[in-house]
């Protein structure tokens, strides 16, 4: 993968929005943004509702994957492009998302919709409508998702990334700021994880840093390249942040998602966790 | 003067006594700013969190002791950047004009 492969601006975007083939579609953290304006034609996914099994903890499986998007209107041949608030930390999990049911052509706006506004450009609070499709899902790409007992077996073996802010890695918080901090799990991170928050290959204004810039800041932290890597955050969005950027941006192979993240790993009886801002011994 | 302050966001449901609460108003001319941005960054000027303002120009966080930099990004506007002190069980009220 690469840059091109995987990411447009928003001036492509801009120029696009009347293009047939181009399916934009917006998730947020918050997921009430869309409805207080979103880009002309862009759709919404839900990612608590329409992306989560409404009573066990995991996604909704293949069949029901495919209804969904078949009534959204998003056909197999279509460009997906994703974007979203909070850096697209949740349009970056979408993306993840669409690549573990095997969507070909999909895309995230460098920049989201914090870019997108702080450009000025238009948003509209029209809802367009889409003739349904008849979507087909592959089968989930295990390769790019990590599981905990994975997780468990890649202390001092592979390269865990924990992407979460430094406070939250040392255990001094337990949730992103913007969250209240009361929460069930354990505080630290997995030992020998190295912590490079998601926000490092981010610029202000939410567009990804260049390639060099990029490589550069996870030689600097350690990442060894010639190892397996599973990123992890909390609740598994911002690690899907990294995971687009080691995987589609650097090209980086064997870069998997720990979507159980913190909040599972956390939870888990009879784990090692490490406190403080080192890494930690396996 | 407790509770909360004159303008200030309403802390209904939240647990003030257990929470380190940063927050406060995004102003332009002294009129809300709906459409900015508010980053939280640690004391190593790490970025910790961000919020989009509300239609009334307000933001929360729930942050840690200690000393953190409230750094505001909005349309036609360059960031300002704003130093505030958190501590669990108080309110730090903010007030950030932006040019």
């Amino acid at each position: 993968m690469s840059r091109e492969n995987s990411l447009v601006s928003a001036q492509w975007v801009e120029e696009n929005l009347d293009n047939d083939k181009v399916v934009l579609i917006e998730v947020d953290e918050d997921t009430t943004a869309y409805d207080k304006g979103h880009i002309r034609g862009a759709i919404k996914l839900d990612w608590t509702t329409d992306l989560q099994d409404q009573v066990r903890r995991d996604f909704v499986n293949k069949e029901q994957f495919e209804a969904l998007l078949s009534s959204r209107g998003v056909g197999n041949d279509d460009t997906v492009v994703l974007y979203g608030g909070n850096n697209n930390w949740f349009a970056a999990y979408a993306y993840w998302y669409f690549k573990l049911y095997g969507h070909q052509d999909v895309k995230l706006l460098d920049g989201g919709r914090k870019k997108w506004e702080l450009d000025s450009r238009e948003l509209t609070d029209e809802v367009p409508t889409r003739a349904e499709t008849s979507y087909t899902a592959q089968e989930q790409d295990h390769s790019i998702r990590a599981f905990r007992d994975e997780a468990v077996a890649a202390i001092g073996v592979k390269n865990l990334v924990d992407v979460r802010s430094p406070d939250e890695y040392a255990g001094r918080l337990l949730a992103p700021a913007h969250l209240p901090q009361e929460q069930a799990q354990r505080a630290g991170h997995v030992p020998t994880s190295i912590n490079v928050p998601w926000s490092k290959a981010a610029n202000d204004d939410g567009t990804f840093k260049s390639d060099d810039e990029l490589r550069e800041i996870y030689g600097a932290a350690g990442l060894d390249d010639s190892k397996d890597t599973i990123a992890l955050c909390r609740i598994g969005e911002r690690s899907s942040h990294t995971w687009f950027v080691l995987k589609e941006l650097l090209g980086h192979q064997n870069v998997k998602n720990y979507d159980g993240s913190w909040t599972e790993y956390g939870s888990l009886v009879g784990v090692p966790v490490a406190l403080g801002d080192e890494p930690g011994e396996a | 003067m407790c509770g909360a302050t004159q303008g200030g966001l309403s802390l209904d449901g939240v647990n003030v006594a257990k929470e380190a609460v940063v927050q406060g108003q995004v102003l332009r001319d002294g009129e809300p700013v709906g459409n900015a941005y508010v980053r939280l960054l640690d004391s190593s000027g790490e970025f910790t969190a961000e919020v989009p303002t509300s239609a009334t120009g307000h933001f929360r966080f729930f942050a840690g002791e200690g000393q953190w930099t409230l750094r505001t990004l909005a349309p036609k506007a360059d960031p300002v950047d704003r130093k505030v002190q958190a501590s669990v069980g108080n309110v730090a009220e903010v007030v950030i004009p932006i040019g």
